[in-house]
C-alpha cells in the first residue's frame, strides 16, 4: 500500500486514493478544503481549485517535486509521496486567491440566505478570505428561477461546482439539468424550466455547497441554527428513509439527508421524504444529530460537554 | 533560397485538386510508408526528424506518438486539431484552403504509423467553407483508393472524417476537443489520464496540429535525418508563420527554423519591415497567448545574442525577457499602437472564451478584462496596475488547462515591459484616449515627460 506524508504526518492508503482522501483519513488542519469534489458523485472535483496542494516529492521512484500546485482531489497518491498542505505558504496563498475569485461575483447576501450557517463558501471565506474586496465592478446577477415545485435556483450565488449537474445525471434517469454558456456568464439551467420531475431531484439542494439551490418548502422559514437537527428515519418505499429532521419545538421545519463531516451525503433521500413528510408522526426520531462543535448550528443546543464530533 | 517543404507547390494552379496534387508528387509518402515501411519505422523517422508540435506547445511529436498506449483489441485514434482560433494565427487555414490534400496525405501516413483505423479532423466552426474544401478532397481520396478498405492493396484500412466545431476557442485544447468530438460540452478534462492513454471514447488517442501532421509528409518522403538538417538544435524543420500587424507584407510564410528574427521582420522576402516608415514598438512572436516583447528585445536577447526564429531562442531569458514561438502568430506593433488597448483586446478574448469550469480562469479572466477596460477608458487607478499583475499571477498555473496561463501571460508581460504606458493611462487619460485614435507619435522614451 502506498505511503504518503502530508504536512509531516504519514499514512498508508489504498492504491488509487487521492491526496484529498488520504488527508481526510489523517484528519485535522491539513485536510484541504473542497468546494466541488463530492466523494459520492463520479467525475466531480478538479474545478474549484481550493484543494490545491504542493507535492514536494513525487514518489520514492521519482522523487522530483511536481512543478505546479496540484488539485488534491484529482491527484493519486504514489508510494513515498510527500505533500505540503496547510503548512506551505504558496498553498495557502493559492487558496486565498481562489477564495477571492469565488467571492468576486458572489452576492454576499448571507443575512438573507438560507444556506448561511451550513455554507461551505462561508467556511472557506472565514478561513482564507479577506475582510475587504479589490473587485470594484458590478457583480454578475441572474434572475431567480423555480426548477420544479420544490427547488429554487438562485444562480447569482452559484460557484459553478457542477455537483448538482452530476447529481442530476447520476441519480435521475433523464438528463434535464446542465450548464449553458461559458466563462463567468455560464449558468446552471434546465432543459425546460420547472420541468425537473424526478423523485430524487431534491438532492441537488443538499449537494450545493452554497445557497444557489434552496428548498422552496423551507425558504425564509428559519435560520438553520435556531433549529434542532435530529436523526430520524421512516419506512420509505423509494429511498433509505434515513434523514435528518430539523425541528423547532414539536414542528419539523425541514428534512435533509444525513451529511458527514465534510458535508457529503452518502444515503440520498427522495423528494417525498424531503418535501412532503413534515409531520412529526411521519418520522421515528432517533435522537440529536451529532454536529461538529465548530459549526454555528451546534450553538445554543447542547452544553459543551455532550458534544460528539462525527 | 529557403526550402519550402509544405508550401512549395502552393502557387501551382489547381493544386487543391487531386490530379494536380498527385502530379506534383502527392501521396508519395503514403505509397512509401505503406509499401516499404512498418508503422514503427514511420514513428522512428518522425522521432529522428525532431519535429515538434506546431500548435503552440512545441512538444516533440515522435515522443508523443511513442507514448500512445497500444492495448489489444482497443481502437486507437488520430485526431487532427484544426481548431485554429488563436488571435494572430491563420497558418492552418491557409494550408487547408490551398493544399487540402497535403493534410489528408499526412493524416493517412500518420494514422498508419499509429495504427489508427479511424481518424478525425476537428475544424473550427468559423472555417465552414474549408469544411467543404476538405470534404471534397476526402471524397477524391476515397475515389482514388487512398482512403477506405485495403488502401492500395496494403491491407491497411482507414476512414477519415471531418468534424466541425461550434466556435469555441477552448475546443482547441486537446481534451476539450475530444469532449466536443464526442458530442459533449467542450470542457477540458483533468489530466492525467492523458489522451495517449484515455482519449477519444476512452481509447488511446493522439491529437496533433494541422501543420504537424502535414510535416509528416516531407519527413517520410525525404527521411527524418534530412528533415533534421534544417534548423538549429532542437528546433528542426520548417515552420509556418502567420505574420500580421504593421508590416509591409503580412501573410503566411514558411521559414526554416533558425532564421534571425531581424531577417524575417525586415527582409523584403518576408515581412518587409515596418509599414509607412514607422518604428517598431513591440512584437508578439507566437500568437496572442505568448508574452509580448518590447522593441529592444525583438532582434537581440537580453544577453545580447541574435534572436532567432527557434523555440529556444525566442524563449531565451524566460518570461523576464523572452517569449515563445507558440503557434507562429507573428504580430508586429508599430509606435502608434497602444499596448494597453491591445492587452485589453486579448483579455476580452480570453474572458469570452474561458469555459467557466475552474474558478481562477472563470473569474480571473473577466476581472482582468474589466480592469483593463477601465484603464483603457481613462478611469483607471494606479493601484489597478499592481492588481492586474497580481490577478494574472494568481491565475497562472492554478487552472485545469493552459487557457488560464494563456490569459495571464500577455497581461503580466505587458505590465512587465510597458508599465510606463499603463501609468500614463492613469496619469493622462485624455492624452492616451487621443493617441488611441492615431496620434501616437510620442516616442516611447518620452511618454511620461509629455504626459
Amino acid at each position: 500500500m502506498p505511503k504518503v506524508t502530508i504536512d509531516g504526518k504519514s499514512i498508508e492508503v489504498e492504491e488509487g486514493t487521492t491526496i484529498l482522501n488520504a488527508a481526510r483519513q489523517i484528519g485535522g488542519e491539513l485536510v484541504p478544503p473542497a468546494m466541488c469534489y463530492y466523494s459520492t458523485l463520479k467525475g466531480s472535483g478538479g474545478k474549484c481549485r481550493t484543494c490545491l496542494v504542493k507535492v514536494t516529492k513525487g514518489s520514492d521512484r521519482d522523487p522530483r517535486p511536481m512543478p505546479k500546485l496540484m488539485a488534491s482531489c484529482q491527484t493519486m497518491v504514489m508510494d513515498g509521496m510527500e505533500v505540503a498542505s496547510a503548512t506551505d505558504e504558496s498553498v495557502t496563498n493559492a487558496r486565498a486567491a481562489v477564495t477571492e475569485f469565488l467571492l468576486i461575483n458572489h452576492p454576499l447576501d448571507c443575512p438573507i440566505c438560507d444556506q448561511a450557517g451550513e455554507c461551505h463558501l462561508q467556511d472557506l471565506a472565514f478561513e482564507h478570505g479577506k475582510s475587504n474586496t479589490r473587485f470594484e465592478f458590478e457583480r454578475r446577477t441572474f434572475e431567480k428561477i423555480d426548477i420544479g415545485p420544490y427547488i429554487k435556483l438562485h444562480m447569482t450565488r452559484c460557484i459553478m461546482c457542477w455537483r448538482c449537474v452530476y447529481t442530476a445525471q447520476q441519480l435521475t434517469p433523464e438528463r434535464v439539468h446542465g450548464i449553458i454558456g461559458r466563462g463567468d456568464h455560464a449558468e446552471i439551467s434546465t432543459y425546460i424550466e420547472k420541468s425537473v420531475e424526478s423523485e430524487f431531484s431534491g438532492n441537488v439542494i443538499d449537494v450545493c455547497p452554497v445557497g444557489a439551490l434552496t428548498d422552496r418548502t423551507f425558504r425564509f422559514k428559519s435560520r438553520v441554527w435556531f433549529l434542532n437537527p435530529m436523526d430520524a428515519h421512516r419506512d420509505c418505499p423509494t429511498c433509505s428513509g434515513k434523514a435528518v429532521v430539523w425541528m423547532y419545538g414539536g414542528d419539523i421545519y425541514r428534512v435533509t439527508a444525513r451529511k458527514d463531516k465534510y458535508g457529503e451525503v452518502h444515503d440520498f433521500i427522495c423528494n417525498t421524504c424531503r418535501f412532503e413528510k413534515k409531520d412529526k408522526n411521519d418520522w421515528i426520531v432517533e435522537g440529536p444529530r451529532a454536529i461538529d462543535q465548530h459549526s454555528v448550528i451546534s450553538q445554543n443546543h447542547y452544553d459543551q460537554g455532550s458534544i460528539t464530533v462525527v | 533560397m529557403a526550402r519550402k517543404l509544405l508550401l512549395g507547390n502552393v502557387h501551382v494552379e489547381g493544386i487543391n485538386t487531386y490530379e494536380v496534387y498527385r502530379k506534383h508528387g502527392g501521396y508519395s509518402s503514403v505509397e512509401k510508408a505503406l509499401k516499404k515501411m512498418t508503422p514503427d519505422e514511420v514513428v522512428e523517422e518522425v522521432k529522428k526528424s525532431g519535429l515538434r508540435g506546431r500548435g503552440g506547445a512545441g512538444f516533440p511529436t515522435g515522443l508523443k506518438w511513442s507514448f500512445l498506449a497500444k492495448p489489444e483489441g482497443v481502437p486507437r485514434y488520430l485526431v487532427c486539431n484544426a481548431d485554429e482560433s488563436e488571435p494572430g494565427t491563420f497558418k492552418d487555414r491557409y494550408l487547408m484552403e490551398k493544399i487540402p490534400h497535403l493534410l489528408i496525405e499526412g493524416m493517412i501516413t500518420a494514422s498508419y504509423a499509429l495504427g489508427a483505423n479511424t481518424s478525425f479532423i476537428y475544424i473550427r466552426g468559423e472555417y465552414s467553407w474549408i469544411l467543404f474544401i476538405l470534404e471534397k478532397a476526402i471524397a477524391e481520396a476515397y475515389d482514388k483508393g487512398w482512403l477506405g478498405k485495403n488502401i492500395k492493396g496494403s491491407g491497411y484500412d482507414l476512414d477519415l472524417y471531418v468534424n466541425i466545431g461550434a466556435g469555441a476557442y477552448i475546443c482547441g485544447e486537446e481534451t476539450a476537443l475530444l469532449e466536443s468530438l464526442e458530442g459533449k460540452r467542450g470542457n477540458p478534462r483533468i489530466k492525467p489520464p492523458f489522451p495517449a492513454v484515455k482519449g477519444l471514447w476512452q481509447c488511446p488517442t493522439v491529437v496533433n496540429n494541422v501543420e504537424t501532421i502535414a510535416a509528416v509528409v516531407p519527413i517520410v518522403n525525404d527521411g527524418g535525418d534530412e528533415y533534421a538538417k534544417i534548423g538549429i538544435d532542437k528546433s528542426t524543420g520548417t515552420k509556418l508563420i502567420s505574420a500580421s500587424g504593421n508590416i509591409r507584407h503580412p501573410g503566411v510564410y514558411e521559414i526554416e527554423l533558425g532564421m534571425t528574427v531581424e531577417n524575417f521582420l525586415y527582409s523584403d522576402q518576408w515581412c518587409g519591415g515596418m509599414k509607412n516608415g514607422k518604428k517598431l514598438k513591440a512584437l508578439v512572436p507566437g500568437g496572442s497567448s505568448v508574452p509580448i516583447l518590447p522593441h529592444y528585445l525583438v532582434t537581440k536577447t537580453a544577453k545580447g545574442d541574435q534572436r532567432l526564429m527557434t523555440y529556444e531562442s525566442l524563449a531565451d531569458g524566460g518570461f523576464e525577457s523572452g517569449s515563445m514561438l507558440g503557434s507562429g502568430g507573428f504580430i508586429v506593433y508599430d509606435e502608434d499602437q497602444c499596448i494597453v488597448r491591445n492587452t485589453w483586446n486579448f483579455s476580452r478574448f480570453y474572458a469570452h472564451e474561458s469555459c467557466g469550469q475552474c474558478s481562477p480562469c472563470r473569474e480571473g479572466t473577466s476581472w482582468m478584462e474589466k480592469v483593463l477596460h477601465r484603464l483603457e477608458n481613462g478611469q483607471g487607478k494606479m493601484s489597478d496596475i499592481d492588481l492586474l499583475a497580481d490577478v494574472a499571477k494568481k491565475i497562472e498555473g492554478n487552472t485545469i488547462c493552459p487557457l488560464g496561463d494563456a490569459a495571464a501571460w500577455p497581461v503580466s508581460a505587458a505590465i512587465r515591459h510597458f508599465r510606463d504606458e499603463f501609468e500614463w493611462h492613469v496619469k493622462d487619460p485624455q492624452g492616451c484616449m487621443q493617441r488611441n485614435y492615431g496620434l501616437a507619435h510620442v516616442p516611447i522614451e518620452n511618454q511620461l515627460i509629455n504626459a
